[in-house]
């Protein structure tokens, strides 16, 4: 197919994954907001956890200055300046949907032209901040209808392979993220402390990759911190698992190298990625330091993401 | 030419309703007036959901906007037809031997049949062209050519669309919100079939292949990109032929073979359905400022390496003032008379004419040369006396930019409007396909509507409509 085509099609789904994971992450400091003081730490601020965890600090104090939820929703939703925002994310994902019709089943294209046009409606009539959770629902449902529409209509050639690409890659960046962010709560020295308050901050985390449900199901029993990231960084069923979207980049690299018949940088790196991801324990981890290794995973993906875009897009 | 009343495609100029729609009006008649709202806004939605969309040009607020789609078909009976398409096929055989002539021995110049500065001082004549033997000769694989007419026999030509005619994906897109919306009224009558004219056009295109190519050739098709107003149209083409839909820089030449980028790395192109203005094809060639073309195309066209549909340099034969030779065309190169008029044009080149005009522009339609998408034109008797006073200066200071006609009494077609049924003009387009396996012509064509009361532009760029066409069978 078109190298540009490719492009489009990886950037539209790495978009759309993007604008659900800014949906998750500002559900989660919503909810976290909205509990009594006690519960949500002493010093702990959300909205700003909110603000790292999608990326952008610096460009929103250099926009907004003050740390408020009204702001915080405001950059993070509905920003022009942020090209970031879930406003942001539909309409890059819409121009590259358009640039790329031909590659998209109609279902997929209705998916974003849909949501883009309810955006547009919603952006018009200034939401309040009660009526977030509402909002963000409706990018949530978006994403999956996409999301499914992609899953159920697409050919499994490559140009589906390339959207996959873009999804797994933005995804374990995502997931990285938020772990990257709450890291200090799952330290052990920090189990020990508070022990009501941390429980919300690691329920948290859970929440905002979907996972709360899941943990009991993998684990059966209460939240632990290690087991919490264990969850998240290398259990292949987790599906935001940074093991799971590795399994899946590999994977989808492998159908493409074998349709084309031909291999390289990229395939090389996330089988490694991969594998490194499979041989460790989260004892392991722990010991060599949770922040140092989320810090170099994700600057591992940003590589891998490089040599797809160099191998196929160029 | 001169009519009394205006001629209604259902109702002829007496109010008696004409075959070809009496079950149309049955149907209509039987039917609430809040069906036809309800449908209309069904429709509407679907063409916003589905994003069939055009840019307006300079018009920033609204980027995309909808056509206007009217819900009541235009109805054409197959005898209708059968001798418009013979009209289409010898009209477009001709202009196809008109231009091999121009680009090769130009028989026709030496005849005296037509004046050779509007050839050589034609802006989209093109010198590189000379001397090409192209596939079958075939200059113009697809061609839109818009006519209209003002009373049951006649239908006269308005504008040949040589270059890149545009409109084809509302006609199906038309057919098919019809199909979906009012499939019991589709039902009743037996309406001949349009859905083959992607596979028509596939065909075509792959007909005209250098000869050197492999017997399954490449195609593509060749977009300005997502912000040209006829992208939707190039996407969907591109899309149900199941070809690339590519643009400028997703092709490169080497060694005088044009091949585009893909993740598989360089493919070779046998075929190139264009869908850009020749003066940007190639930047070495044509207009060097160029960002949408690519660089050695012309070299490899010339090398007879790829075919590009339609070739370029075919505008020199759809200008305004070349049109009012077409009938003469038509004469000298197929040796019979034109099944299909032409409408009295004035040249305002050749200086009777030219007094003429100016002293009449009052009744007159101007329209610039070299324009298209109805801008750059006069409606004399809807026109401010300010207007024509502005309009005469430009006509005056170069007459051989402008051509003028009498203003027709278009035919008008029911619309559906909040008030009910009301009368609009229409005009027709018709797509016509030249391969080396002969003319192809798919049953009807795009039925532009000008939306506003007594308007005659139809352009959709000016705020007209479309609307479903039929070709019932015989």
């Amino acid at each position: 197919m078109l190298s540009r085509d490719a492009d489009s099609l990886y950037w539209l789904s790495r978009y759309v994954e993007r604008a659900e994971n800014t949906a998750r992450i500002l559900d989660v400091a919503y909810r976290m907001a909205s509990m009594p003081i006690s519960y949500n730490g002493v010093n702990s601020n959300e909205w700003e956890s909110a603000l790292i965890s999608a990326g952008g600090v610096e460009q929103f104090r250099a926009i907004h200055g003050e740390v408020t939820p009204e702001n915080v929703i405001e950059f993070l939703a509905f920003s022009d300046a942020n090209t970031s925002s879930i406003q942001s994310c539909f309409e890059t994902a819409r121009q590259n949907a358009r640039s790329v019709r031909s590659a998209l089943t109609s279902e997929m294209w209705e998916a974003i032209n849909s949501a883009w046009l309810d955006l547009r409606r919603l952006k018009a009539q200034r939401i309040r901040v009660e009526d977030l959770p509402r909002f963000l629902n409706l990018v949530k449902e978006a994403s999956l209808r996409y999301d499914g529409s992609a899953m159920r209509t697409m050919l499994r050639n490559d140009a589906y392979w390339f959207s996959r690409l873009g999804l797994y890659i933005e995804r374990a960046d995502n997931t990285a993220r938020v772990l990257d962010v709450k890291y200090h709560v799952l330290l052990p020295q920090d189990a020990e402390v508070g022990g009501g308050i941390d429980y919300y901050q690691w329920a948290a985390i859970l929440r905002s990759v979907s996972a709360l449900v899941s943990y009991q199901w993998v684990y059966h029993q209460n939240l632990r911190p290690w087991l919490v990231a264990d969850l998240l960084i290398l259990r292949e069923e987790m599906p935001r698992s940074l093991a799971a979207c590795y399994g899946a980049l590999s994977r989808h690299l492998g159908d493409i190298a074998h349709r084309y018949g031909t291999s390289g940088a990229a395939q090389r790196q996330a089988r490694s990625a991969h594998a490194r991801l499979s041989n460790r324990t989260i004892q392991d981890i722990f010991q060599h330091g949770l922040h140092e290794f989320l810090q170099e995973f994700i600057a591992d993906n940003n590589r891998l993401g490089l040599a797809i875009t160099n191998q196929y897009l160029g | 030419m001169t009519v009394q009343s205006i001629f209604d495609e259902m109702s002829g100029h007496d109010g008696q309703c004409r075959d070809a729609y009496r079950v149309l009006q049955d149907w209509l008649k039987s039917v609430p007036p809040q069906l036809l709202d309800h449908r209309r806004e069904e429709a509407e939605l679907f063409f916003r959901k589905v994003g069939i969309t055009f840019a307006v040009y300079g018009n920033s607020e609204a980027e995309e906007r909808l056509i206007p789609f009217d819900i009541i078909p235009r109805v054409l009976s197959g005898r209708e037809w059968a001798h418009l398409a013979r009209g289409l096929e010898q009209r477009v055989k001709a202009l196809n031997m008109f231009l091999k002539d121009i680009y090769g021995p130009r028989h026709i110049l030496r005849a005296g049949i037509v004046p050779p500065e509007l050839v050589y001082l034609n802006p989209y004549y093109r010198p590189q062209m000379h001397g090409l033997s192209l596939n079958s000769d075939i200059y113009v694989q697809v061609a839109g050519i818009d006519v209209v007419r003002v009373d049951d026999r006649d239908f006269y030509v308005l504008e040949d669309n040589l270059r890149t005619p545009s409109g084809v994906s509302y006609m199906l897109e038309n057919r098919e919100v019809m199909m979906r919306l009012f499939p019991e009224l589709v039902g009743m009558q037996r309406i001949r079939p349009i859905e083959n004219y992607v596979d028509e056009l596939l065909g075509t295109l792959k007909s005209v292949a250098p000869v050197s190519s492999p017997f399954e050739p490449t195609v593509v098709l060749l977009t300005p990109g997502s912000l040209n107003s006829a992208y939707y149209e190039h996407s969907f083409l591109a899309d149900r032929m199941g070809v690339e839909l590519v643009e400028g820089r997703d092709l490169f030449v080497r060694d005088e073979v044009v091949y585009m980028r893909t993740t598989e790395g360089p493919k070779r192109v046998d075929v190139i359905y264009s869908r850009i203005d020749d003066d940007f094809l190639d930047p070495l060639v044509f207009r060097p400022d160029s960002a949408l073309g690519v660089s050695g195309l012309i070299t490899a066209y010339r090398a007879g390496n790829v075919a590009i549909a339609n070739a370029p340099g075919t505008g020199v034969a759809d200008d305004k003032a070349m049109y009012s030779y077409v009938p003469d065309i038509v004469r000298f190169y197929m040796g019979e008379e034109p099944i299909l008029k032409n409408v009295p044009t004035w040249r305002c080149r050749e200086k009777e004419a030219l007094s003429y005009v100016v002293d009449n522009l009052h009744e007159l339609v101007v329209k610039e040369v070299n324009g298209s998408g109805g801008y750059g034109m006069l409606v004399g008797p809807h026109a401010t006396a300010e207007m024509r006073e502005h309009f005469k200066a430009r006509v005056l200071a170069s007459p051989d930019s402008y051509i003028a006609q009498p203003t027709l009494a278009l035919s008008t077609s029911p619309v559906f409007t909040r008030a009910g049924l009301a009368p609009r003009h229409v005009d027709l387009r018709p797509f016509v396909l030249t391969g080396s396996n002969g003319v192809k012509l798919v049953p009807g064509g795009l039925t532009r509507v000008a939306l506003t009361e007594g308007s005659l532009v139809v352009n959709s760029s000016q705020g007209g409509g479309t609307k479903d066409t039929w070709v019932l069978s015989e």
